[in-house]
């Protein structure tokens, strides 16, 4: 991302739209902080999100843009030696406390992975198995439904329509990537997390990706990590900078990308650092 | 431009050539694979040499030598005083020996009066023939008074005679087969009466002291017994053990010790097993000696760090982000492991079941200290019942000195292999099958 020009940012950020008509906080972060053990990996983060919008956040590997995304949907707390300091909400719940079940949140808040990891089933039972877990679709035919709506949104029906009982895992790289944001979607979360969704992908299906993702917006909301300023700049509203575990500024996108506040941001997204 | 052209075709005179130790380092290589070739030469070496010899030695066991005569089933000899349908002991405890004697009397042509002959026919016939002529009549009394075709067994001696193992040029006095045998031996064998027949014995009969009725009925059934209880216990245990530690319990100093100690268990000497067993399950639970039941108690003790140990491997290789993939659409854990991570561990577990369970059917001594080195002669019915195992068997039969006991060690030598070598077979094709490669 180094040899990025500032001229073919901006041309990127003018590409897409701008102007946010509703500013709904979807999920706020106050001083998050996380440790590994006794090492501490995020310090005060205070970042919100905003609904139906796609927030990016970027920066330098090992920066904490990863650990930030895993503790929207407690993913954290699969690793024995993690621990949140500080409060992140949903809807203005906290979702640490002791009232919010994890399984329900993570019901509410998917995820979609760096590497596309559909399980070793059939493509109709890596979408079904969400809404069936859940309790969502009773009847085979209210599943089938489900399970075709689903792969619509995530623009994969088409391809995949002749051979729903085939492995997942036989699909390319692109399209198994697209078979877990529909398998994410199943479910009806109102926020999905993306972490580093395309980096396993080439630029054509990185390009579907990123269409799919402007798509979604429409009726969930996003948070999405990235490597790509390009990609940043061409998918997301709102751009989360992050450096060595801080928050180092956070804006409207193409803000950030013609005119950051922080030399940091600057340097790192004209490619001088990072 | 010319200049260009031309420096490039200077760049193409050949450097001289540097001296990288390209000789030695493919020496080194060539060095390395004839060790490795000895090496498995070697190994290859003695397993052929330890097949030859069991199966030269035992592939005679599989067969048995047999006198086909016609039995008549005399009523005066089996029940004289006509008491049977009274007294049912009657039948149990008549003169059969006598019925062959007088059938093989009457097929060889001796004169019945003629005592001195028919002494020298002792040693002839198995005594098995009592048992075989009971199970007739048990089976059909109708037969008494009539006259059929019985295979009776020869005795182990005439046996290995007869197979060739005894040399007939040494002096009569010093061996087991006496010149008048060996010619009626020959008169049988030309008119046909006198063949090998398949020996089922060996897999039916229980305990003897003559080879020719002992077989491993009794051990095929007790190790079947034990094989089912440690597939029962070790299996469901282990399994649950291995999901336990690997997927729920919290890291810590206690897992890590348990994990030590099961590391541990895999590799105590066996015996110690078996002492444990007779002192808890037998002296102190008393539960019953001898028993196929705490034979498979104490091999499941001695199986599980194995299936724990392969359990958790196959869990571990479950790659992580199937786990996220799971947990990451509100999976409980319960879900994640039961629906996800296990049907993908399956194959490594079930491989890791079948070595354990080969491992456990070949192990004797635990069981030579639970009593399981009995002489059982009745099948079991119940795994509470006496009964030995498959290689206790082996070993009871390598303590007998006699040529046909020998020969039946090395039979049931290839018998107990033939079903490692299957349980193996089936583990290696059902990792090739199920293997996943991520």
């Amino acid at each position: 991302m180094n040899i990025m020009t500032e001229k073919a940012l901006e041309s990127a950020v003018s590409d897409k739209m701008s102007g946010t008509p509703n500013e709904i906080i979807k999920m706020r972060g106050n001083k998050v902080g996380v440790f590994y053990g006794e090492k501490q990996a995020l310090f005060d983060v205070d970042l919100d999100v905003r609904e139906n919008q796609v927030t990016a956040l970027i920066g330098p590997s090992g920066c904490g843009k990863s650990t930030f995304l895993r503790c929207l949907n407690r993913m954290n707390d699969t690793i024995d030696s993690a621990r949140v300091t500080g409060k992140i909400t949903l809807d203005n719940e906290d979702i640490y406390d002791k009232n919010i079940d994890v399984v329900e949140l993570r019901a509410r808040v998917g995820m979609v992975f760096q590497k596309p990891n559909p399980f070793p089933k059939s493509i109709y039972e890596n979408v079904a198995y969400g809404p069936r877990i859940h309790g969502l679709a009773k009847k085979k035919s209210d599943m089938d439904h489900v399970v075709e709506t689903s792969l619509k949104k995530a623009g994969l029906f088409n391809e995949v329509k002749d051979r729903l009982l085939e492995p997942g895992t036989g699909l390319s790289g692109g399209q198994q990537q697209r078979l877990c944001i529909a398998r994410a979607i199943a479910v009806s979360p109102e926020v999905i997390l993306m972490d580093e969704p395309c980096s396993a992908l080439d630029p054509i299906a990185t390009a579907r990706v990123e269409e799919l993702i402007d798509e979604l917006r429409q009726n969930y909301t996003i948070v999405i990590v990235t490597h790509s300023m390009q990609q940043a700049a061409r998918v997301s509203q709102r751009t989360a900078m992050f450096h060595l575990g801080y928050l180092v500024e956070e804006g409207a996108t193409d803000k950030m990308f013609t005119n950051p506040d922080d030399k940091r941001t600057q340097d790192y997204i004209t490619g001088r650092f990072g | 431009m010319t200049d260009i052209s031309m420096d490039t075709v200077a760049g193409a005179v050949p450097r001289p050539r540097r001296d990288i130790g390209l000789k030695r380092r493919y020496a080194a290589e060539r060095r390395f694979r004839i060790y490795g070739m000895l090496a498995i030469s070697v190994g290859l070496i003695f397993l052929a040499i330890m097949l030859f010899s069991i199966v030269s030695k035992g592939y005679t066991a599989f067969w048995q030598t047999t006198v086909s005569l016609p039995i008549n089933f005399d009523e005066k000899i089996l029940d004289p005083d006509n008491k049977r349908a009274t007294d049912p002991s009657v039948l149990i405890s008549a003169n059969y020996p006598k019925l062959a004697e007088n059938a093989l009397v009457a097929k060889l042509g001796i004169n019945p009066d003629d005592k001195v002959t028919i002494r020298k026919l002792k040693g002839f016939l198995s005594d098995g023939a009592r048992t075989q002529l009971r199970d007739v009549v048990a089976a059909d009394p109708s037969v008494i008074g009539t006259t059929r075709n019985v295979d009776i067994l020869a005795a182990a001696n005439l046996d290995s005679a007869f197979k060739g193992q005894i040399d007939l040029n040494v002096d009569e006095a010093r061996r087991k087969v006496s010149d008048q045998q060996v010619i009626w031996m020959k008169q049988l064998t030309t008119d046909g009466s006198m063949a090998e027949r398949f020996n089922t014995g060996l897999f039916t009969f229980g305990a003897s002291s003559r080879p020719e009725t002992s077989g491993m009925g009794v051990a095929i059934i007790g190790s079947f017994y034990m094989m089912v209880i440690v597939l029962l216990l070790a299996l469901p245990i282990g399994v649950a053990a291995s999901i336990y530690l690997e997927e729920f319990a919290k890291k810590g100093r206690l897992t890590d010790l348990i994990e030590v100690n099961i590391n541990n268990l895999a590799a105590v000497p066996s015996i110690v097993f078996g002492l444990l067993g007779l002192s808890v399950f037998i002296n102190f639970l008393g539960l019953p000696r001898s028993a196929a039941f705490v034979g498979g108690l104490v091999l499941t003790l001695m199986t599980l760090p194995t299936i724990i140990i392969a359990t958790r491997a196959a869990l571990a290789a479950v790659p992580p982000s199937i786990r996220s993939a799971a947990l990451g659409l509100g999976a409980s854990k319960m879900q994640m492991v039961f629906q996800h991570i296990l049907p993908l561990a399956a194959p490594g577990i079930l491989t890791g079941t079948i070595i354990g369970l080969a491992r456990a059917l070949g192990e004797t001594a635990p069981l030579l200290l639970i009593g399981m080195v009995a002489f059982v002669a009745n099948y079991p019915t119940t795994p509470f019942e006496p009964a030995t195992a498959l290689p206790v068997q082996i070993y009871m039969w390598a303590n007998e000195a006699e040529r046909a006991f020998v020969e039946r060690m090395s039979g049931a030598i290839i018998i107990l292999l033939i079903f490692l070598m299957a349980m193996n077979i089936t583990a290696i094709v059902l990792r090739r099958r199920f293997e996943r490669r991520w």
